[in-house]
This record gives structure tokens, sequence and C-alpha cells, in this order.
């Protein structure tokens, strides 16, 4: 057993650290949420720099052959410094997907270019009446002279208005395939938003898009397996960056209740605040021990325990992240609840991790169910 | 022990209905229901309807122009209002200064602000809270010194729920430093226009505009805006606490929010069925239900010991104001969770009465984009008025004796 983190990673994270405190101020990131991209460019060029965009590709492909818990760690940090940046879709979830289940010309033809950050892509998958369900596609991939034709809709597909392409799922016959779609396809469609937390999503349009036959991902029409083990990942991934929004939260909470005086004396002297303020640790580090579990499973090949844990994971996750988020925002009085503070943001943010890839029930019923299995 | 209403109450019921269902504007409630942005204008007209019919006051006694009903009629006026989706009443002025310048106003004061109050002509705000001073309010600053027949204000409140909109404010001001804190403070009625003064708007976590700093730069107040005596006037400041609690629960609120869930949890769908039918999600509303069934008995005891004249409403209403405010958080809460991925576009443009959905995403329904940011406005209702903490604390010292 060891829970140190390697003298690599350790370098990484004061690297990430030091960019958010320097260069990724909280004024800073609002200014770029307002920006027409809802991002920052440059910062994603800083992050193709640090080798981060690289991360969880093999070396063949430019990559540096990281494992979940190398993104659990970046994961932590994007959520410290509340990055718009679109790391999830883009390197965890697209990254991933092509990693684990793209062709030799695929893997070669787009994993450098998502490593030196020229190519962005998204994942559009849900839609609409199936809520969290994985398997519930309506989109319908029809083949067509060798290739298919893509027709439905796809809700909230995040970062899509800065995707160049798209990894899209559709059911053909009884199954699932997964396409690579470009953007500017004829036939796709997008109505862009800003999302909760600052950054932009888009509901798409697919009406008859022609792809090729080397647009297909994966085996067709056994593509759920794939999908199942990237959204695994990817919650994995959102266990971390929650707890580091946790741990924030809990560090300017905690920096109020010393500052902030009324009847004389700080808040934090008040003992029923002190109590709150140790629920808020215990409940981080409880999150923090699950989100770990959940990065050393995400990589396993035993389908079954790791789709168990990181249920379990992300259901206790999200409980914790919605008492550290809710008492956050409470302890900090009418402060709290305004647009000018930073926990606000944290909070909105956290809150929609808690909506995405699952819900608490979602999860909480998938590991109550896995409990039946045993 | 009977749990029933009345023949009257339920008569009365009946009137209130047929009158809501009458004069209630339709595109006013269509906004209360959607979750809409409420103008100004909104507020106003609804007062202004309610006044020509006599009832602009409900809980103001027959000599001042209010209705004289007891506090179950005043329940029942509330639950058919918000059931029906009448705009709030906003308490500023019906219910947190009226009530101090009836106990503590002079003749004069009572016949030039409580017609205006009440036929809709005047909007207050609340200027208690500043910087320094919100659970601590005692502490407050912002002075007021005596120079002839006016008193010259300087310091800053804030906190001021759409004060923007105010014709006046009611203040809480410093006029002695000697002695206890509580002892030096006077309450003030200020004219919004007097010269000085400067609102500067702060928005919250939804994007809205709802609150303000208000400063006061050298504004002369006549001292006859001055509400009873000098430095008393904290002891008027706690009396009307008393009286902001009536009502707080949010009882029938809270009932038409519980509606809206399960409508929304009827409508969405989860893995192709409805998510009503999800027993793990409809646990949760059942929760919020009986925590609501139980909230309105508790209100109605409350209210009912204070119609007997028993007591007046005491610390056991900081009961209701906990209770009234996590019910009405958990069912924003839930409304959100129940839209699933549609709760996390941030459609700040649905707020806008004008915006019914957007033709090119068909999903959403029209109540849909507000859901979220209610969400985050709600966080406010366990930090005003008293925040949960305080109330607690109040309910372990003048409850309990601890
Ligand atoms: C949306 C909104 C609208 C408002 N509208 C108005 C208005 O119109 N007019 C007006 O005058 N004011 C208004 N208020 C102000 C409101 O009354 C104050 O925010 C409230 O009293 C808390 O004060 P504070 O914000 O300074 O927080 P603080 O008093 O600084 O409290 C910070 C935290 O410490 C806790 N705390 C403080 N003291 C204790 C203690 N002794 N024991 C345990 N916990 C404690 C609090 O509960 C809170 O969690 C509004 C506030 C909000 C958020």
């Amino acid at each position: 057993m060891n829970f140190d983190y390697t003298e690599e990673q350790i370098a990484l994270q004061d690297t990430l650290r030091r960019f958010f405190a320097r260069d990724y101020g909280f004024e800073h990131r609002r200014a770029m949420s307002k920006s027409a991209d809802g991002f920052d460019r440059a910062a994603w060029a800083t992050f193709a720099d640090f080798g981060i965009l690289a991360l969880p590709f093999p070396e063949d492909f430019g990559g540096l052959n990281g494992n979940a818990v190398d993104t659990m760690l970046v994961m932590e940090m994007l959520g410290r410094g509340l990055a718009l940046e679109p790391y999830l879709p883009g390197v965890v979830l697209c990254g991933g997907l092509l990693r684990d289940a793209g062709s030799t010309a695929q893997k070669e033809a787009l994993l450098p270019a998502i490593a030196g950050g020229e190519l962005m892509l998204a994942f559009a998958h849900f839609g609409a009446g199936g809520r969290y369900a994985l398997d519930h596609v309506a989109t319908k991939a029809t083949p067509e002279g060798g290739g298919w034709t893509l027709d439905g809709a796809k809700a909230v597909v995040l970062a899509a208005p800065s995707a160049d392409k798209f990894i899209v799922s559709a059911r053909e016959g009884l199954g699932l395939s997964l396409f690579l779609v470009d953007a500017k396809a004829p036939g796709v469609s997008l109505r862009s938003y800003p999302t909760q937390d600052g950054a932009r999503a888009a509901d798409l349009r697919l009406d008859g898009v022609q792809v090729s036959a080397d647009a297909l991902i994966g085996p067709a029409g056994g593509a759920l397996p794939l999908i199942e083990r990237a959204v695994d990942y990817a919650n994995a991934a959102l266990c971390a960056e929650a707890v580091g929004i946790m741990a924030a939260l809990n560090e300017v909470t905690l920096e109020y209740l010393k500052t902030r005086k009324q009847f004389g004396q700080p808040i934090g002297k008040f003992q029923a605040l002190q109590h709150r303020m140790a629920d808020m640790v215990i409940a981080t580090e409880q999150a923090r021990s699950m989100a770990t579990l959940a990065a050393v499973r995400a990589d396993s090949d035993d389908a079954a325990e790791r789709s168990r844990c990181i249920a379990a994971a992300k259901a206790y996750v999200l409980q914790s992240a919605r008492l550290v988020g809710q008492q956050a925002v409470q302890l900090h009085g009418g402060m709290g609840v305004t647009d000018e503070l930073n926990v606000g943001h944290y909070f909105k943010r956290l809150t929609m991790i808690g909506l995405s890839f699952g819900d608490v029930d979602y999860h909480l019923g998938r590991f109550s169910d896995s409990l039946l299995a045993a | 022990m009977d749990l029933d209403y009345s023949v009257e109450e339920s008569q009365f019921r009946a009137e209130v209905r047929a009158f809501l269902r009458d004069q209630l504007p339709n595109e006013i409630a269509r906004k209360v229901h959607g979750g809409k942005r409420l103008a100004k204008d909104d507020f106003v007209r609804w007062q202004k309807i309610l006044h020509a019919k006599g009832w602009g006051a409900s809980s103001w006694p027959v000599a001042h122009g209010g209705t004289g009903w007891s506090p179950v009629q005043q329940h029942i006026f509330d639950e058919e209002c918000a059931d029906a989706g009448a705009p709030m009443q906003l308490p500023f002025g019906l219910k947190m200064v009226a009530p101090v310048i009836m106990a503590f106003g002079n003749p004069a004061q009572q016949a030039r602000f409580l017609p205006r109050i009440v036929d809709g002509s005047d909007w207050w705000c609340q200027g208690y809270s500043e910087p320094g001073s919100g659970s601590d309010l005692a502490s407050l600053k912002t002075r007021a010194v005596r120079d002839g027949d006016h008193y010259v204000v300087n310091g800053q409140k804030t906190w001021n729920t759409l004060g923007q909109y105010a014709d006046w404010i009611f203040c809480l001001v410093r006029t002695s430093s000697e002695g206890r804190q509580q002892e030096g403070i006077s309450f003030l009625l200020i004219d919004m226009k007097t010269p000085g003064i400067t609102v500067r708007p702060i928005i919250m976590m939804d994007g809205e505009h709802e609150i303000n700093e208000v400063w006061f730069e050298d504004v002369k107040v006549p001292v006859e805006n001055r509400v009873g005596e000098e430095n008393k006037g904290w002891t008027y400041a706690k009396f009307l606490l008393g009286h902001e609690r009536t009502g707080i629960a949010g009882v029938g609120r809270s009932k038409r929010e519980l509606k809206k869930l399960k409508a929304i949890a009827c409508r969405e769908s989860s893995a192709g069925r409805p998510l009503i039918e999800d027993a793990r999600f409809r646990d949760r509303i059942a929760q919020v239900e009986m925590e609501l069934m139980a909230l309105e008995i508790t209100n109605l005891r409350v209210i009912s010991a204070e119609g007997e004249k028993k007591r007046a409403p005491g610390p056991e209403a900081s009961i209701l104001k906990i209770k009234g405010s996590e019910i009405q958080q958990l069912l924003t809460e839930l409304q959100m969770q129940a839209l699933g991925h549609y709760a996390l576009p941030w459609l700040h443009e649905s707020l806008d009465p004008a915006w019914s959905g957007d033709p090119a995403m068909p999903a959403y329904e029209d109540d849909a984009g507000p859901l979220s940011g209610h969400y985050f406005n709600v966080r406010k209702t366990t930090i005003y008025g008293g925040s949960n903490e305080i109330q607690k604390n109040i309910i372990s010292q003048m409850i309990l004796g601890l």
C-alpha cells in the first residue's frame, strides 16, 4: 500500500498550482467566462506545454503514458483553479475513447493533435428521455454507400461550441456505434449557450449527416462497453475535480471564519460554526478517499469492479460536495450569495458536477444494484 | 382537537379563490408560475387590485385600513394567493415598517405613511444590515447627528432588497455611543430621493439584481421622521422581528412549488419511463412533502395560539423560519435535480417573461430555464431575516434557557 504521489506527480501538481495562482486569477477567469469561447485559449496552449493534454495517451502517439491517478491529480488542480477549459470532454472523455478504441490511423491522426492543443473534441451522447442511462440512444445511424447517415438530437453537449469534431453515439439496429463527426459537416447544427459554471455547451442536431467508413470508432454496434468505460473514467475525474473544489472552499471558508467578526469576535469562535467546519473537512477527507479509489479502479480491466467502485465514489463524493458547497455559502452569510465572491462560483461548478454524467441517485442506484449481484 | 377548518373559514377560502379567479391578471400569474422575473409594476399593480377590494393589508387592523382578519384567515389568504400565482406582497412596507408605525409612530406619521403603503403608492425597503453588522445588528455604525430640526445621516447599509425601486427606506441608525450598543439606536424613515443617498447594485450568484448597497452622505432627515423616542430604536426593531415571522413559514408558496416539482417529475423521463416512477427520486419528494405537512400544522398551531391571544409570536416562530427556509431550498434543489442535464444550461434570458422556450431546443419546457437560477437564489433564505444559526441560538436561549 502506498498513498504517495511520485516526484514527477508532485512536480506537475506544483506547476499547475503556480499557474492558477499566478496566471489564472478569479477576475481573469470571470473575463474568460464572458468571452466568446467561454474559456482561455492561451491557457489551453499552456496546458499543452505542461504536457497535461498529452498525459493519458500512449507514447507512440505523442502521449506521456499517464494513468488515471495522473488524471486525478490534474483534475483536482483544475477544480481548485476553477478552470473553464474543456479538459474533461476533450482529453479525458474523447481522448480516452480514441486511446481505448480508435484505430491506429485514427490515433495517429488525432491524439498528437489533441496533445498539442490544436484539436478540440466533444462527446455527443445523451439525448432526450434517457436521463443518465448510457444505453438510451435515439440518434440513428443508417448504413449508406459504405458509410453511414446520422439523424437525431443530442442534449447539453459540453464544450460543443469550441469543438472541431464530435464523437457521436448512434443506434444501428440493436447496438450502439461511435462516429467521429466534423463540426462543420453538412447537417450538423448547434444551439449554444453558457452552462451554470460559466463554460459553454450546446444542443446538437444531426440531420442526414454523412460519415464515411473510417469515421467509425470501435466495433459497429458494440460501443456500449466503450461508452461505459469512458463515462466511468469521466466520473472518476469529476470526483477528483470536486475534491479540489471542496478543498478550496474549505480554505476560503476557514479563512473567513477567522477574519469575519460579529459580536466582537471572529465568527469561528462560535462552536456551532466550528462543528460545521469540522463536518465540512471530514466530508472532504472522506470524499478524497473515495476519489482515490475511483482513480485507481478507473484503469481496471474488471468492468464490474470498476463500475461498482466508481458508482460508489461518485454518489459519495456528490453527497459530500452538496454539504461543503451549501455550507460554504451559508457560512459566508450575505457575501456567500454574491456574484462577486468566488465562493458562489465554486458552488455552481460543484452543483453542475452533481448533474453531469449521473446524479447522486443514479450512482447510488448503480452501487445499490451491485449489491444484488454480489 | 380538530384539524379541520370551520364552515366560515371554508366559505372564506371560496370567496378568496373566486376573487383571485376574477381579479388576478393572467400575465402576472403566468410569470409567477413560470418562475419569471417580476417587474416593479407587477407588484404595484397587484397591490392596487387588492386595495380596491379592501384586501390591501391582510395583517392590519381595520382602524388602519386593514382587513382585520384572524391569523387563520390570513393564512388561508396567503395559501390561496400563492396557489393562484399571485406575486408575493413584499413585507417591507406592509409587515415590517407599518406595525412599527402603528405601535410607536405618532398620529401624523400614521396618517402620512400608512394609507400610501396599503394603496401601493409607496415602495419601502429595509435598511438594517451594514457591512460590519449582519447577525450582530446592534453593532451598527451608520450615524445620525442631530442638527436643529434635522438629523444628518452618514454611513452605509447593505443587502438592501429591491431598494432600487424604493421611495422610502426605514433605517436603524446610531444616535448615541454611550452605554450599551442597543441603547444608542434610533428608527428613522428616510425619503430615498433625499440628496446624498446613493444606491449601488449587488449582483447575486444567479446573475440577478435583487439587492443593493445604500450609501448615505450628509443626508438630511427631518426629526419628524423619527419613529418613537430617540435611542429606543432597538426596542422597535425587536418588536418588528416578531411580526416579520408571521407568514415566514411560506407554506402556501412551498405547496405551490411542491405541485410544480411533481409536475416536472411526471413530465421528465428516466430511461424511457416517467421520473416519478423512480422510487429513489419519488422518496425524495415524499420526504419533503412530509416536512411540509408537519410545517403546515406547526404553523397553524403557532398562529392559532396567536389568534386566541394566548401569546404574541415568540421564539417558536424561529422554528417556522428554519423549517420554512429549508423546505423552500429543498424544493428548488429537487426541481433542478428532476431536470437532469436540462438544468445545466444557464439560460439567463429565460427569466424574461417574453421568453417562452427556444424552437431550437424543443426538449426544454418553458419553466426549465429559470429553475437552476432559483436554486442558487434561494440559498439566501437560510441567511436573511436572522440566519438559521441565529434562529437556533434564539431557540436554545429563549425557549430552552441554555
Ligand atoms: C438576499 C438577501 C437579502 C437581504 N435583504 C436585506 C434587507 O432588505 N435589509 C436588510 O437590512 N438586510 C437584508 N439582508 C441581510 C441579512 O439580514 C444578513 O445577511 C444576515 O443578517 C446575516 O448577516 P451577514 O450577512 O453579515 O453574515 P454574518 O452575520 O457575518 O454571518 C456569517 C455566518 O456566521 C453565522 N453566525 C453569525 N453569528 C453567529 C453566532 N453567534 N452563532 C452561530 N453562527 C453565527 C451566520 O449564521 C452566518 O452563517 C439580506 C441578505 C440577503 C442574503
